[in-house]
C-alpha cells in the first residue's frame, strides 16, 4: 500500500522488478486521476475493506482510497499538519486519525501521494464492513464534495459465519442500490461479462498473493508478513484487483519470493536483506505509519520477522480459501464483503491468530493497539489473554496510532519490544539466558 | 574476591548490586547523580563495593571472635566515621570547585568570595554532628545533603554580604557536577577507611587489622549486566544488557521465591509482570502512551508542597477522610492540589487521594497483565511509600481477595539484583550453583 512512500536512499538502492512495476502502476493510476477533469474520466472514493473494485472497473470508474491516501500522507510526513487542520475545523483529538488526515489533505488542495491533485469524487461508495467510522467519514466527505453516496450495508458476522440471508441481503443491495447508482454516475449500463472478466483476473492474482503470504511458513521466512506485506498487498487492496496489471505484478512477485526461498534468503527490509531470523511473530493490528521504517527497524534489528499478520488481510481473507468467483459475480462480491477482517467477531479473530501461531511456527504474537481505531482496538486485551491461553505462546502489547505522530513514543515502544523479545529468549532458554 | 554486578540505570536513581560468586548479595549502592550515565554507574558501583567491603569487614570481625552485637556496633560506628570522611573530602572538592567558578564570574565581588568561605567553613564544622550516632540525615546523597545546607547558608550569606542569592545558587549547580564527575579526587575506600579507624577511641582492638585486610582485598569483576531506561547508554556491550522487565521479574523471584506477580512503580514507568516458579517472565504490561501515575508524579507533588519525597507517604497516612481524585496526570496534579487546598481540604487527605489515584492506575495495568496472583511482590522506589502500599493492599484485596504481599526493604534494588543474577549466570557455567 505504500510503494509510493519515499524512504531515504537505502531502499532505492536495489529494487526488485516487482517493486518497480508496482511503482509504475501507481504512477499511471494517479496520472489518470490527475487528468480526470480534462479527460472526463469519473472516479469513486471507497474503502479498502469490502471494496468493489471489479464492479467499479467494469463501469470504467477510477477508484480512490482515502485510507491509503491518509497513510501515504503519514509516510510523507504530512499527516501532523493535516490532522491539525482537521482539529482546527473542530474534529476532536479522539477521532480516527485517518479521517482527520484525509480532511486536512482535502482542505490543503487534495494533493495525493504522488504530489498530483486528486479529482473530486463523482460518487462515494460506502461499503460498511464493521467500521462505524466509515459512515461518519463519508458523511463528512459528502458535505465537502456535495456528491452522491451509495451505501452498501454489510451485516456483521456476529455469530462467526455467513448465512444465506446475509448474502441475499448484500446481493440485493448491490443489485438494487449500488449498480443503478454506478450506472447513473458513469453513464454506462451494467456489463456482467466485463465484471466476470475482472473477477477472473482477481482470482488469479489472489492465488499468487496467497502463495507469497504463505511462503512465510518456511524457516527462515523469505518475507516479512507485516511490514513487508504492506507493500505486497498494495495493488490488490487498492485500485488494481481485477486488472492484468495486478496479475502480472503478483506473478512476478511470486517468482521473486520463490527465488528467495530457493536461495534460503530472509526478508527484504528497508536496509537490505535480513539474515539471521531469531524470532518469528504474528502481529495483530495496523502498523504505525508516521514512523513506519523506524518501527520496522526495531523488529529487524532484533532479528524479529513477522510471519503472519491480520492487517495484511484487511483487504480480503484470501488465505482462508476465499477467491472471487466469476460464475456468481454478485454473490462472490457479497461473500468478499462479508468475510472482511474488520467484519469478523472476536472469537473468529482469536481462532485466526491462534491458528497463525501454530501454522507459521511463531514464537509469540504482538498486538499494536491503535489509539484512534476503535474498530481494531476494542477487545484486543481480551484477544491477548485468550490467544495466550489457547496457544501457550506469549503475547506482547504495544500502543501507538495510525497517522498521528504524537502517539508514537519511540523510546517506550523500543523498550517494550526489547523486553518482549528478551522474554521470548529467556523462555526459550528455560531461564538460562 | 570475584564478584558480578548488576546496574539499574533508572530515571531517578542509579542502583548497583554486587554479588559474590555464590550469588550472595555482598553490597548495594545507589546514587541520584544526574551528571552522566557513566558517572552514575561508577558512583553506584563504587557505593556497592564500599557496602560490600563493610559486610566483608563484619565477617572478618566475627571470624576474629568478636561478639555479634559488638560487630554490629563496630561496623556501624566505622561506617559513620567513614561516611563523615567521605563527606568531608567531597566537601573539599566542592569548596575548590566553588572557588574556581567564583573566580570566573564576570562581575565577581569581594562579597561572593567571603560568602563562599563562610558557607564552606560552616559546612565543614558541621560534618561530625551530621554523622554523629543517632543523627538524622534527610538523604544519603551528597548532592541532597550538601545542596540543602548550602542553599540555607547561602540565603543567610546573601543577605549578610549583600550579594545575589541566585549567583551563589548557580555556583553550587555548576560545582556539584564536577564533584560527581571527579569521584577520584574525593578519595577512595582505602583512604577513608584508614582515616575512619585512625583516632577512633571506640575502635575494638581487632578493627584496625580487619580494616587493613579488607582494604588490601582485591575485588575482581567477572561479569556485569545493565538494565533500566538508560541501559543503551551503559558502558556495557550489548550482550550484557537486559530489559528491566526481565530483571525485575528475576530480582523479585530472588527476594521472594514464591512471587508470581510483580508490580514495579518506577520514576517514569509502571510495570506489571507475571513470572513463573523460576522467575521467568510469562507476560507483562507497561504504561507507554502516557506516564501518568508513575513515581515522578509523587516527586512533582512533593515539589509542589515543598516536602521531601519520603515525607509524602507518612503525611498521607495521617489522613482520616481521603479526597477522591481521579486524574493521574502529573501536569494536572499541581492544579488539582492547589484547588483542593484552596477549598480548605487537608493536606493529608489530598495526599491520600493522590496516592490512591496512582495505585488505581497500577491496578489497571495489573489487570491487563493477567491479574494479581499470590505471592505478589511490590518493587521500585514507590514501594517504600507507606501510603502507596496501604492503598495497594486495600485495592488488591478488594479485587483479588487475600493475597500475600511482599515488600523488601531493598525493593529499590530489585532490578539491579536481577541484572546481577543474569551477570552471574553468564559468568558461571550453567550447572554451577547460583
Amino acid at each position: 500500500m505504500s510503494s509510493r512512500a519515499k524512504p531515504p536512499a537505502v531502499a532505492d538502492a536495489v529494487k526488485d522488478a516487482s517493486q518497480i512495476r508496482q511503482k509504475e502502476m501507481i504512477a499511471r493510476h494517479f496520472d489518470r486521476l490527475a487528468a480526470a477533469p480534462q479527460t472526463g474520466e469519473r472516479c469513486a472514493y471507497t474503502f479498502v475493506p469490502g471494496n468493489l473494485t471489479e464492479l467499479l472497473l467494469s463501469f470504467d470508474l477510477l477508484p480512490v482510497l482515502p485510507e491509503i491516501n491518509s497513510l501515504q500522507s503519514a509516510m510523507r510526513g504530512k499527516s501532523a499538519e493535516y490532522i491539525s487542520i482537521a482539529e482546527k475545523l473542530g474534529h476532536s483529538e479522539d477521532v480516527c486519525t485517518y479521517v482527520k488526515s484525509d480532511i486536512g489533505m482535502l482542505r490543503s488542495g487534495n494533493i495525493g501521494p504522488t504530489g498530483q491533485r486528486l479529482p473530486n469524487p463523482d460518487i462515494l461508495l460506502l461499503s460498511y464492513t464493521g467500521c462505524f467510522t466509515f459512515m461518519k467519514w463519508f458523511e463528512l466527505l459528502r458535505e465537502e464534495y456535495r456528491c452522491p453516496v451509495v451505501m452498501l450495508h454489510v451485516p456483521y458476522q456476529a455469530d462467526g459465519h455467513i448465512t444465506d440471508s446475509m448474502r441475499r441481503y448484500v446481493v440485493d443491495q448491490i443489485r438494487t442500490q449500488v449498480i443503478p447508482q454506478l450506472e447513473r454516475v458513469s453513464g454506462r449500463a451494467y456489463d456482467e461479462d466485463r465484471l466476470k472478466q475482472c473477477l477472473t483476473l482477481s482470482a488469479q492474482a489472489e492465488d499468487d498473493l496467497v502463495w507469497v503470504l504463505q511462503s512465510a511458513k518456511g524457516v527462515p521466512s523469505p518475507i516479512d508478513a507485516y511490514f513487508g506485506a504492506v507493500y505486497y498487498v498494495g495493488p490488490i487492496f487498492s485500485s488494481f484487483r481485477g486488472t492484468t496489471d495486478a496479475v502480472a505484478y503478483y506473478r512476478e512477485l511470486r517468482a521473486e519470493i520463490a527465488e528467495r526461498v530457493r536461495l534460503g534468503k530472509g526478508p527484504v527490509t528497508p536496509d537490505g536483506d535480513m539474515d539471521g531470523e531469531r524470532f518469528r511473530v504474528v502481529v495483530e493490528g495496523p502498523p504505525n505509519w508516521t514512523s513506519f521504517r523506524q518501527f520496522w527497524k526495531m523488529f529487524s534489528d532484533l532479528g524479529a520477522v513477522s510471519v503472519a499478520s491480520t492487517y495484511s488481510k484487511v483487504g480480503g481473507m484470501y488465505d482462508l480459501g476465499y477467491r472471487h468467483d466469476p460464475s456468481n459475480p454478485l454473490e462472490t462480491m457479497a461473500d468478499y464483503c462479508l468475510g472482511c477482517y474488520t467484519n469478523l467477531n472476536l472469537p473468529t479473530r482469536i481462532d485466526l491468530l491462534t491458528r497463525y501461531l501454530d501454522e507459521y511456527k511463531a514464537d509469540g504474537f504482538l498486538i499494536n493497539s491503535i489509539k484512534s481505531c476503535n474498530s481494531f482496538s476494542a477487545g484486543q486485551l481480551h484477544i491477548l489473554r485468550e490467544v495466550e491461553s489457547r496457544s501457550g505462546k506469549p503475547g506482547g502489547f504495544i500502543e501507538s496510532d495510525l497517522v498521528d505522530p504524537r502517539y508514537f513514543s519511540a523510546a517506550n515502544i523500543r523498550n517494550r519490544l526489547e523486553s518482549y523479545f528478551q522474554m521470548l529468549d529467556q523462555r526459550r532458554a528455560g531461564g538460562a539466558a | 574476591m570475584r564478584y558480578t554486578v548488576g546496574i539499574d540505570l533508572g530515571s531517578t536513581t542509579t542502583k548497583a548490586v554486587v554479588l559474590g560468586e555464590h550469588g550472595r548479595v555482598m553490597g548495594r549502592g545507589i546514587t541520584n547523580s544526574r551528571s552522566n550515565y557513566d558517572t552514575a554507574c561508577q558512583i553506584a558501583l563504587g557505593e556497592a563495593l564500599t557496602n560490600a567491603r563493610f559486610s566483608l569487614m563484619a565477617g572478618e570481625l566475627a571470624a576474629a571472635g568478636v561478639a555479634a552485637e559488638t560487630v554490629r556496633r563496630q561496623v556501624a560506628g566505622l561506617e559513620r566515621r567513614f561516611r563523615a570522611e567521605q563527606y568531608r573530602s567531597q566537601l573539599r572538592v566542592l569548596a575548590s570547585e566553588l572557588r574556581r567558578f567564583a573566580g570566573r564570574l564576570l562581575s565577581a565581588s569581594r562579597g561572593i568570595g567571603s560568602a563562599l568561605e563562610t558557607i564552606v567553613a560552616s559546612m565543614e564544622a558541621e560534618v561530625d554532628s551530621l554523622y554523629s550516632e543517632g543523627a538524622r540525615r534527610k538523604s544519603d546523597f551528597f548532592r541532597d545533603l550538601a545542596g540543602s545546607r548550602y542553599l540555607q547558608l547561602a540565603e543567610q550569606q546573601a543577605a549578610a554580604e549583600g550579594v545575589a542569592f541566585d549567583t551563589l545558587a548557580s555556583l553550587f549547580d555548576k560545582a556539584i557536577l564536577d564533584v560527581e564527575n571527579s569521584a577520584d579526587a574525593a578519595g577512595g575506600f582505602q583512604e577513608h577507611a584508614r582515616a575512619a579507624v585512625a583516632g577512633w577511641d571506640g575502635a575494638a582492638k581487632e578493627l584496625p587489622a580487619a580494616v587493613e585486610r579488607i582494604v588490601s582485598l582485591e575485588l575482581e569483576q567477572i561479569g556485569s549486566v545493565g538494565t533500566g531506561y538508560g541501559r543503551q547508554r551503559l558502558p556495557f556491550p550489548e550482550g550484557q544488557i537486559r530489559s528491566e522487565i526481565l530483571c525485575h521479574g528475576l530480582g523479585a523471584h530472588a527476594l521472594f521465591p514464591g512471587t508470581r506477580t510483580v508490580l514495579d512503580i518506577g520514576g517514569q514507568d509502571t510495570k506489571a509482570i507475571q513470572v513463573d516458579g523460576e522467575g521467568i517472565v510469562t507476560s507483562f504490561q507497561m504504561n507507554d502512551r502516557c506516564a501518568a501515575g508513575c513515581g515522578r508524579y509523587l516527586g512533582y507533588i512533593a515539589d509542589e508542597m515543598s516536602l521531601g519525597l519520603h515525607e509524602l507517604g507518612p503525611l498521607a497516612c495521617a489522613s482520616t477522610a481521603p479526597v477522591r481524585i481521579n486524574s493521574t496526570c502529573t501536569v494536572f496534579a499541581g492544579a488539582e492540589l492547589r484547588e483542593r487546598l484552596s477549598l480548605g481540604e487537608k493536606r493529608e487527605d489530598i495526599l491520600a487521594g493522590l496516592h490512591r489515584a496512582i495505585i488505581l492506575r497500577a491496578m489497571s495495568l495489573l489487570a491487563r497483565s493477567g491479574g494479581v496472583k499470590s505471592e505478589f511482590t511490590f518493587t521500585g522506589g514507590v514501594a517504600k511509600n507507606p501510603a502507596a502500599v496501604g492503598a495497594l493492599r486495600t485495592l488488591v484485596t478488594e479485587h483479588y481477595g487475600e493475597v500475600r504481599l511482599n515488600i523488601s526493604d531493598d525493593s529499590i534494588f530489585t532490578g539491579a539484583l536481577g541484572a546481577a543474577l543474569f551477570a552471574l549466570r553468564s559468568a558461571t557455567p550453567a550447572d554451577a550453583p547460583i
